[in-house]
Parts: structure tokens; C-alpha cells; sequence
């Protein structure tokens, strides 16, 4: 391997982390909030948006994010209905294609994270909100979302970190991320094998930098679980806190 | 006072805090209550026996509307709150607000305490003050302090449910509930999940609650507790109020009815 060489390339690779980190923030904030309002739908039983967002989450996630890429890059146009439209503006650039893509896969796959984490929220602490006078958004706000955001944490931090890999996916939209830089350099020099080393790295340090994001919120937002004892720290495993 | 109370009223000079007439309520084909009549007087102590299955949590949960009668009204303090039909059978309130705002008199200490998890014991008790109520959180945290003392887990207010023992979750649920200076206390079982050397300490703080002279309904196994507390106890069976009465004529030797049975095992 020629670690010079590699040095370059990663050195050239570094403009596309902002691309990278820009789709996957965008697409995962957008993505959340479309999620919530999914997952109430589903677990409130909003009929009939809940058969809507059912057929939804069935078809994102039963298909490649790829596919759904190249469906919304290179299909739409084919309607004249959206070319004529004000939203051409946006979907004839392969930026918003991308976008479009991630946020509506990751809020497929959000929202069936915290449907389930809505669901997992304990009865019994949702009477004792009712029995309070507490009742709707008030409810939902202070006791059941809290506790599911809890519950949906390192289920949605695994989401976070698929969605950060997915973003090399828009290289394929002619998008200039990571990836989009690595094919690039690769097409000019044919030496995949340090390209591709540079360019991993990269995402594993983004990966691992995320990680140590939503560990950290964890214990955060779980103060009653956090180890006592100083013994295990970041890394080890987590232990069962008996009261 | 604002009296709305029913024409069935028995006394009208003294007017009941939980007054209850005609309520039904089943689970399928199961009929849970079948037509119980039932009031509590201002500042009386009501106990609720009868095994499982006869219908003692359910009556407690219609009161505060936790479980929707399907016919029969409920009123507190002199407000009923009003039902109506639902598509689809059963019922539904008329006016939720309304609803929230009778649950928001009524305190409910729960089997299983449900205090929230994500809170603190502190964060527990004036969760609804300060966000049903609207009352101003200096206000409300100084009350919750006291509120800990009294029930005895003042050194607790900084932790979490989780490690608390049973004993002491339960004891944040009651100062939970009484942070909202409720007019009624209702208590469902509120020592049957706890284990028998944690069982006294909740029951003090009862007791005590009881002297000061509140009005509470109390759902429970522990017969000597409800004798010695109670104004009133009630029996129920099979989802009727069989006897009621003061617990020395209840209690009474030779009272050879199905709760001396009930009371033998």
C-alpha cells in the first residue's frame, strides 16, 4: 500500500465530510420530525392517515434506499404535472433528490422505532398522568414522550449511524460527498484499494464520533442508571442497577 | 356550595363528597358492577373489601373516570360529570376539560405506584402542580419538600423511582397525589405489591392521612387496617355492595353473613 498516496487522497477526501454530514443531519432531523407525527398516527389510530403511513412504511421499507434514489431522481421527471411545477425547482437538483430520499426512508424506519417505544410506554404511568387531570398534548409531552424517547434511544442511535453510511448513496446521484470524491479519484488514478481504505476512515470516525453522541445522551437522559460505582465507564458494559 | 347533587341524595344537609347511584360497568360479557349505590360523607373514611374479581378497583376507577361505567352517575363534590353516548356502544365524557379538571380533585394512589420513571420523586410530586394546576414551581417545590417529610423520604427527593424500595415508592405516590390537595384520596390496594415488612410503613402514613380528617376511599386486603380505620366499611361480592356500615357493627361476632366468611378465609 502506498501510505503516501493515501495521505493524499484523504486529504482530498475532506471536502466531502461537510456534504456528508449536511445530508445525514438534514435528513435525519426532517426525518425524526416526520417520524413522531407517523409513529402518533399509527399508534392513535388516525384513520385513515394510519392506512396511509402503513402502506408508507411498507413500501420505504421494503424496498432499497437505492431504488427509491434513482426513482425520485431519474423518474419524476418523466411527469410533466412536476416539471411545470414550483417543486421542480428542487427535485431537478440531485442535492434535494438525495435529501428527499434519506428523510423519507430514515422516517420509515423512525417511525415503526417510536411506534414501538410508544407503545412500551407502561400503562399504569400514563393512568397516573390521567388521574392527575393530565390529558392530550399535555400528556404526551411531559409523560409519554419523554419516557418513549427513553426507550427509543439506542434503537434510534443505530438509525443514526445506518443513515451516515447511507449518505454515500447520493455519490451515485452525482452528489460530490465522501464517497462521490473517492469514485472521482478512483476514476482517475484506478487505485480503489487506498481510496476506499481513506475514505472508510472517515466514515468510521464519523460513526464512532456518533456513537459516543447518543452514549453520552443516554446517559443523560437515564440518570437512574448510570454505574454508581466508577468502576465500569464508557466501554464496558452496562451494568443492572438493582434498586 | 354548589349543589348539583340528584334528587336520590339521601341527606341533603350533609353533602356527600363521592355520592354514586346506578353505576354498571362490564367487560364484555363479564358484568363487573352491577348497580351500586354508594356515597361517602366530607371527611369520612371509607374501606372497600372483597376478593378478587368482585369489583372493588373497578367502583374506584368509574369514580375517577379511569374506567367509563356504562350506565349510573358518578358525582364529586357536587359536580357530575356528564356522559354521553359513543358510536360504537359505551360511553363517553361530554366535556373532557371537565373531566380532567374532577381528575385533577380526585388523588389516586395505584397498586403499582406508576410513578414516572423519568422523574425524579421530586420532579413526581410536582409534575401536576405546577403543569395541571399552573401553580408557581417555588411554590410547589417548597409543598412537595414538606409533602416527602410528612410521608417520611425527605432524604429522597433527588432520586429516581427506580431506586426506591417499595415501600418508599409508594409513600412518594401518596405525596404525588396529595400535592394536588385533593378532595378525595382514593386508594386501590395500595399495599398488596409490596412486600410484608413494607406494608406498616405505608399503612402509618394512611392512618395518618385518615386522622387529619380526609376524605378517602380505600381499596384493601388488610382487614385490622380497615377496621381501624374506617367510618364506613363496605363489603363487596360479585359486583354488588353486600354490607355496609360502621366497621363495629360490620365486624360485629356473630354476624354470620358472606364477609365474616370473607374475613375467616
Amino acid at each position: 500500500m502506498d501510505f503516501e498516496f493515501l495521505g493524499q487522497t484523504f486529504l482530498k477526501l475532506l471536502p466531502g465530510i461537510p456534504v456528508t454530514l449536511e445530508l445525514a443531519t438534514v435528513s435525519l432531523l426532517l426525518g425524526a420530525c416526520l417520524a413522531l407525527v407517523f409513529a402518533v398516527i399509527r399508534v392513535r389510530r388516525i384513520r385513515p392517515l394510519n392506512w396511509l403511513v402503513i402502506g408508507y412504511v411498507y413500501v420505504f421499507r421494503g424496498t432499497p434506499l437505492l431504488v427509491q434514489l434513482f426513482i425520485i431522481y431519474y423518474g419524476l421527471a418523466q411527469f410533466p404535472e412536476i416539471r411545470n411545477s414550483f417543486a421542480w425547482t428542487y427535485l431537478r437538483e440531485p442535492y434535494w433528490c438525495a435529501l428527499l430520499a434519506l428523510v423519507l426512508n430514515t422516517a420509515a424506519y423512525g417511525s415503526e422505532i417510536l411506534r414501538g417505544a410508544l407503545l412500551s410506554v407502561p400503562r399504569g404511568q400514563i393512568m397516573a398522568a390521567q388521574a392527575c387531570g393530565m390529558s392530550g398534548l399535555l400528556l404526551f409531552r411531559r409523560i409519554s414522550f419523554p419516557i418513549a424517547l427513553r426507550q427509543a434511544l439506542p434503537a434510534y442511535g443505530n438509525e443514526f449511524i445506518l443513515m451516515i453510511k447511507a449518505t454515500s448513496l447520493a455519490s451515485l446521484v452525482t452528489l460530490a460527498d465522501v464517497t462521490g470524491i473517492a469514485a472521482r479519484i478512483i476514476a482517475e488514478t484506478y487505485r480503489p484499494v487506498e481510496v476506499f481504505v481513506a475514505a472508510g476512515t472517515i466514515y468510521l470516525t464519523i460513526c464512532y464520533g456518533l456513537i459516543l453522541l447518543v452514549r453520552l445522551a443516554e446517559t443523560r437522559l437515564n440518570p437512574d442508571q448510570r454505574d454508581p460505582a466508577p468502576v465500569a465507564r464508557v466501554g464496558a458494559a452496562r451494568k443492572e442497577v438493582t434498586p | 356550595m354548589n349543589q348539583m347533587t340528584p334528587p336520590t341524595q339521601p341527606d341533603p344537609i350533609q353533602p356527600s363528597a363521592v355520592s354514586v347511584r346506578g353505576l354498571r360497568k362490564r367487560y364484555g360479557a363479564l358484568e363487573v358492577l352491577k348497580g351500586i349505590d354508594f356515597d361517602a360523607r366530607r371527611g369520612e373514611v371509607v374501606s372497600i373489601l372483597g376478593s378478587s374479581g368482585s369489583g372493588k378497583s373497578t367502583l374506584l376507577r368509574c369514580i375517577n373516570m379511569l374506567e367509563i361505567p356504562e350506565a349510573g352517575t358518578v358525582t364529586v363534590d357536587g359536580t357530575e360529570i356528564a356522559l354521553v353516548a359513543q358510536r360504537g356502544g359505551g360511553r363517553r365524557p361530554a366535556d373532557a376539560r371537565a373531566m380532567d379538571r374532577m381528575r385533577a380533585r380526585i388523588g389516586m394512589v395505584f397498586q403499582d405506584f406508576n410513578l414516572w420513571s423519568h422523574k425524579t420523586v421530586l420532579g413526581n410530586v410536582i409534575e401536576a402542580p405546577t403543569h395541571v394546576q399552573k401553580r408557581p414551581r417555588a411554590d410547589c417545590i417548597a409543598e412537595a419538600r414538606a409533602l416527602l417529610d410528612k410521608v417520611g423520604i425527605a432524604d429522597k427527593a433527588d432520586q429516581y423511582p427506580a431506586r426506591l424500595s417499595g415501600g418508599q415508592q409508594q409513600r412518594a405516590a401518596i405525596a404525588r397525589a396529595l400535592a394536588m390537595n385533593p378532595t378525595v384520596m382514593l386508594f386501590d390496594e395500595p399495599t398488596s405489591a409490596l412486600d410484608p415488612e413494607l406494608v406498616g410503613e405505608v399503612l402509618r402514613v394512611i392512618r395518618a392521612l385518615a386522622e387529619e380528617g380526609r376524605t378517602m376511599l380505600i381499596v384493601t386486603h388488610e382487614i385490622n387496617f380497615a377496621r381501624d380505620i374506617s367510618d364506613t366499611v363496605v363489603f363487596m361480592n360479585e359486583g354488588v355492595i353486600e354490607e355496609s356500615g360502621p366497621p363495629e357493627e360490620v365486624f360485629a361476632p356473630g354476624n354470620n353473613t358472606r364477609l365474616a366468611r370473607f374475613i375467616e378465609g
